[in-house]
């Protein structure tokens, strides 16, 4: 289990989060909703340990960590994945498609397997730029980098809101057979209250609301 | 007379090292004063590139066939493709067309306030209206003006984008994804005012990959995929059961219907097929498919049947 307790990150002097509790559970979706601007990014990058939070305290299938970023432990660092909003941000622009699933291969030494097939990519368009190809197409990259090394946990911070219907349907589908086959935990994080429900209605996951 | 812009047969090709780029192919569709029509369809099928050809805002690499007449009550019609430049620039955008851009928060300087934001539009525009009588047009309380944008909220700074593309009070407004990256009540805001643009006797073109936000304001839907226009319809008709099957698809693709993806993904621009695009994906599709369907308001061989109204 992922678990956060009292978590509170304040950016200068303007406090975004104040003792947020959360527990991502394998195996199911957890929901997590709330109005734009209410820390829910902010709380996602503490999970994916990419930001040390000012208070409050987060473990790891019963480990407590102590260090993000890249000071964390390799192990500790690759067990969580995280899913931005806008694909274009999350990549380095002079990247192919290929090189961007295939990253963590790389950064972590471990031989390259093909993942790019069950995403929807083309052999074509992984040969492509961020700047050549839709958002549609840019994030379907992104998951593929995301789950590359089979992270136990999977936070999707607002992941298809920038997505047709269809390929939103697709994706979430995607992370649903991820989860299936792999016993992982996602947080899905939303401010759409349908999406929410279709998608941790499956796994009987909850949904935590923050204000 | 009714102001409208009508679009026929316009496309669009980009020429790259060794490819070319269909982005629009053959569109043909209207928008009159006092209507919203909606552009929907996936991301990359070619929505903005018709956006900018009809703003005359295409890179030096595209070339445009088709026309788009714009008739402006009181000015001669204008065929925005055939335009010169310095037309468009003087005499339609800002001034017949104003665009509403992607994002209101990236769109306003944060250490100016919304009057001054507003009074350098209409100083360029070189308009006499002063930037109270703006923001009425735009539903802003004068009083607001004298805000920095951070303390605006979502749903005012988005009236204040919206001033500033009536600057010129043109009749046509582009709204091209005005609401990617909000949250569900600010897109709900944000179509009650382009809804409210409509109402006052202007026309909106929005642009968007959201059905839903589409459903909230447009008098008729128009679907696009790989850079035609598939399907063409009144709102209500669409929301209804959709004829096109890849209308269907991505209607039921929605988390409030069916949440299934449509199998298979859209082809690339460059590598057309022949006949329709979307036969690869679709479960109707016949020998007969590898011909191109007629344009018009269902461009398909097999349309489905009108679903009984619910
Ligand atoms: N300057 C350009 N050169 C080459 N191709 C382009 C250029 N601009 C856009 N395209 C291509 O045109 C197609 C349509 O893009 P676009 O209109 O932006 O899609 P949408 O707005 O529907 O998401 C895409 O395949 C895109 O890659
Ligand atoms: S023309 Fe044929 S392939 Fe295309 S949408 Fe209609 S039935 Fe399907
Ligand atoms: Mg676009």
């Amino acid at each position: 289990m992922l678990r956060a307790d009292g978590i509170t990150v304040a950016y200068g002097r303007q406090r975004v989060l104040r003792g947020a509790d959360l527990e991502v559970v394998p195996g199911v979706v957890t929901g997590l909703a709330g109005p734009s601007g209410c820390g829910k990014s902010t709380l996602a990058r503490v999970l994916a340990l990419m930001l040390r939070p000012d208070a409050g305290s987060l473990s790891m299938d019963g480990t407590e960590i102590h260090r993000w970023r890249h000071r964390a432990a390799r192990d500790l660092r690759t067990r969580v994945a995280l899913i931005f909003q806008q694909p274009r941000l999350a990549v380095d622009p002079r990247l192919t498609l290929r090189e961007i699933a295939e990253e963590p291969f790389h950064a972590t030494g471990r031989p390259v397997e093909d993942l790019t097939d069950d995403v929807g990519l083309t052999p074509e368009l992984l040969t492509r730029r961020p700047h050549e190809v839709s958002d549609g197409q840019l994030q379907r990259a992104c998951v593929a980098r995301a789950l590359a090394l089979k992270p136990r946990y999977v936070i999707c911070d607002e992941m298809t809101t920038m997505l047709d219907a269809s390929t939103q349907a697709h994706l979430v589908a995607r992370l649903e057979t991820y989860r299936k086959e792999t016993g992982a935990g996602i947080l899905a994080i939303t401010h759409d209250e349908e999406l929410l429900t279709r998608w941790t209605e499956p796994s009987g996951g909850p949904t935590v609301r923050m204000s | 007379m009714t102001s409208s812009l009508t679009v026929h047969d316009l496309s669009v090709r980009f020429h790259l090292p060794g490819a070319t780029v269909h982005a629009v192919s053959e569109a043909s569709f209207e928008v009159r004063q006092g209507e919203c029509l909606a552009l929907v369809g996936e991301s990359g099928c070619g929505k903005s590139v018709m956006a900018h050809a009809l703003m005359g805002l295409l890179p030096g690499n595209a070339t445009v066939s088709g026309s788009a007449w714009l008739r402006t009550e009181g000015a001669q019609p204008l065929d925005l493709i055939a335009a010169p430049e310095k037309v468009l620039a003087r005499t339609v955008r800002g001034r017949r067309i104003g665009l509403v851009p992607q994002s209101p928060a990236s769109h306003l300087t944060p250490v100016r306030t919304a009057r001054a934001q507003l009074t350098e539009a209409l100083r360029e525009l070189g308009s006499q209206a002063s930037a109270d009588e703006l923001a009425g047009r735009a539903g802003l309380d004068p009083a607001q003006l004298d805000r920095y944008p951070h303390q605006l909220s979502g749903g005012m700074a988005q009236r204040v984008v919206n001033a500033i593309a009536l600057a010129g009070d043109p009749w046509l407004i582009v709204a091209d994804e005005p609401t990617s990256g909000l949250d569900r009540p600010l897109v709900e805001a944000t179509m009650a005012e382009l809804r409210r643009l409509a109402d006052d006797g202007r026309a909106v073109l929005l642009i968007t990959h959201d059905l839903r936000a589409a459903e909230q304001v447009a008098d008729h839907i128009a679907v696009m995929y790989a850079s035609r226009v598939v399907s063409h319809a009144p709102a209500a008709e669409f929301f209804a059961g959709p004829r096109h099957p890849y209308a269907a698809g991505l209607l039921e693709a929605l988390p409030s219907r069916s949440f299934v993806p449509i199998s298979g993904r859209p082809p690339e621009l460059t590598d057309l097929p022949s006949g329709c695009a979307f036969r690869p994906r679709c479960d109707r599709s016949t020998a007969a498919c590898s011909d191109l369907p007629k344009a018009g308001p269902v461009a398909c061989h097999h349309p489905l049947e009108h679903h009984v109204a619910r």
